[in-house]
């Protein structure tokens, strides 16, 4: 216990840092899932041979894309993207460049979460809608993507608590973030404390975003 | 007003094709209510489908209202499918929209003023008697409710056809008779020209003039309601499952 709030103490800066640079990538990574993943699985959705606005070979491409960048095991990723986070964040180390391999690995994984969310609207909605002269677009954004909000937000929750913990791998490019500071003090210089303060935060947060996002799902579902 | 013209369906590879609807002449009448009877699988909702185009027809022309639907460029058949109402046994309702915004989409669809939309939207909801429901979301409403709000809808755009899938077939027998009382009185008032699908002998006597038996992608038997002369075995079949079921009712099970 006194070890603990000695930790707290000699630690705290670094601490508070760490929360801040786990707060940031997952945030980016979020923003990234939310304003390209979506889109994505919209397209993966609405071009499918059922879907709204077949094109097979559209669907084909954006398929294999996906499941390529979803077949990279994350530590290679964050490697291979080195250059490209140096080019767009100027930097290949730390928080900004960890965010930058985040997000390309939530994007596809984000986009067949929508798929799957947008499958499961009753096809009916989408034969009213076809009934009513809808164009797809108007499908899509008045319809399907209402309908999926709930099933939508609570994909996002799920992708938001995985990817805090999964931004501790982020530590191997010095992302920095609650994961690293917990692997390079608590493991390697054996402060158990300090790791011990890690999870704990991580657990908190995890918790938060469980509880934010239920919230959420429950505040737009009308069914 | 209805006119399809040698409308027919076939699904599937050249090879192995399935024909969910044959050859089929058809035409109703402005102000008609024409029954499509039959099993499940017989047609009768691909038939429903050929009439706003939901399906396209593998061939023949499907011609409304002097229109032919099946010469129509994507967004000009948007256009006039916004002309015909359509109604469905799951109601189809937006569960995030409360039953005005409901009635509203497709007023929203075609591009009408915000001012437009509430006027239609709530003479709508009057016209099936839900003017108190306007703000209730589609779960707080009943079976019955529900399927008022949809044909709300379906009445917005003062569609002069009406298409109904099943329209009552989720519903219990008192709401489900209440249900077709309005698509009557509907008929009657506003001279609506209906095509309605059902598997129940009894919808089809009570609201409408004439029906179609389809077996198999087929028109098997055309019956005029009133004085019911059925000539195909089905036809004759639907009339006696109205008497009530016994055993003998039953078809040989190769047919069913």
């Amino acid at each position: 216990m006194n070890d603990l709030l000695r930790a707290w103490v000699e630690f705290g800066p670094d601490l508070w840092k760490a929360t801040s640079d786990t707060f940031l990538m997952v945030g980016v990574t979020l923003i990234s899932a939310v304003l390209v993943g979506t889109p994505l699985g919209v397209l993966l959705f609405v071009t499918s041979a059922q879907g709204l606005y077949p094109r097979p070979v559209l669907n084909r491409v954006a398929a294999y894309l996906v499941n390529v960048l979803r077949s990279f095991p994350f530590i290679i990723l964050l490697v291979l993207l080195i250059p490209f986070s140096r080019v767009v964040v100027g930097t290949s180390i730390g928080p900004k460049a960890a965010a930058v391999a985040l997000s390309f690995a939530v994007i596809p994984y984000f986009a067949r979460l929508v798929e799957q969310n947008l499958r499961d609207v009753p096809r009916g909605m989408i034969e009213m809608a076809r009934a009513c002269g809808a164009t797809p677009l108007q499908t899509i954004v008045k319809v399907l993507i209402p309908e999926a909000l709930p099933a939508l937000v609570g994909s996002l929750t799920v992708t938001a608590t995985g990817f805090i913990a999964y931004s501790a791998v982020a530590g191997a490019v010095g992302a920095g973030g609650l994961g690293d500071l917990a692997i390079r003090y608590g493991y390697y210089r054996f402060e158990t404390s300090v790791m011990i303060w890690c999870v704990i935060i991580m657990f908190v947060l995890v918790q938060c975003t469980q509880w934010l996002g239920d919230w959420l799902a429950r505040c737009v579902d009308r069914r | 007003m209805i006119e399809l013209q040698a409308v027919a369906k076939v699904y599937g590879p050249p090879q192995a094709p399935v024909h969910a609807l044959r050859p089929t002449d058809l035409s109703i009448a402005g102000g008609q209510v024409l029954g499509l009877l039959g099993f499940s699988g017989a047609g009768k909702s691909t038939l429903l489908r050929l009439v706003n185009l939901l399906e396209k027809p593998s061939a023949g022309r499907v011609i409304l209202d002097g229109q032919d639907l099946t010469a129509l460029s994507a967004a000009d058949l948007r256009q006039a499918r916004q002309q015909v109402g359509m109604i469905f046994q799951q109601f189809n309702l937006l569960s995030h929209r409360n039953a005005l915004d409901n009635v509203a989409f497709a007023l929203e669809v075609a591009g009408l003023s915000a001012s437009v939309r509430r006027e239609r939207s709530r003479e709508a909801l009057a016209a099936v008697g839900l003017s108190d429901k306007e703000s209730a979301f589609p779960a707080q409403l009943s079976g019955g409710q529900k399927q008022r709000v949809a044909i709300a809808r379906a009445l917005a755009m003062r569609p002069k056809i009406l298409l109904s899938d099943e329209a009552t077939s989720a519903l219990d027998p008192h709401t489900a008779l209440s249900i077709l009382r309005l698509l009557k009185q509907l008929n009657r008032e506003r001279g609506m020209t209906m095509v309605v699908v059902t598997h129940d002998i009894k919808v089809a006597s009570y609201l409408c003039g004439q029906s179609v038996v389809l077996e198999k992608g087929q028109v098997v038997d055309r019956i005029d309601m009133q004085a019911p002369q059925p000539v195909s075995r089905l036809g004759k079949f639907f009339f006696e499952t109205a008497k009530g079921w016994t055993d003998e009712t039953l078809l040989p099970q190769e047919d069913a």
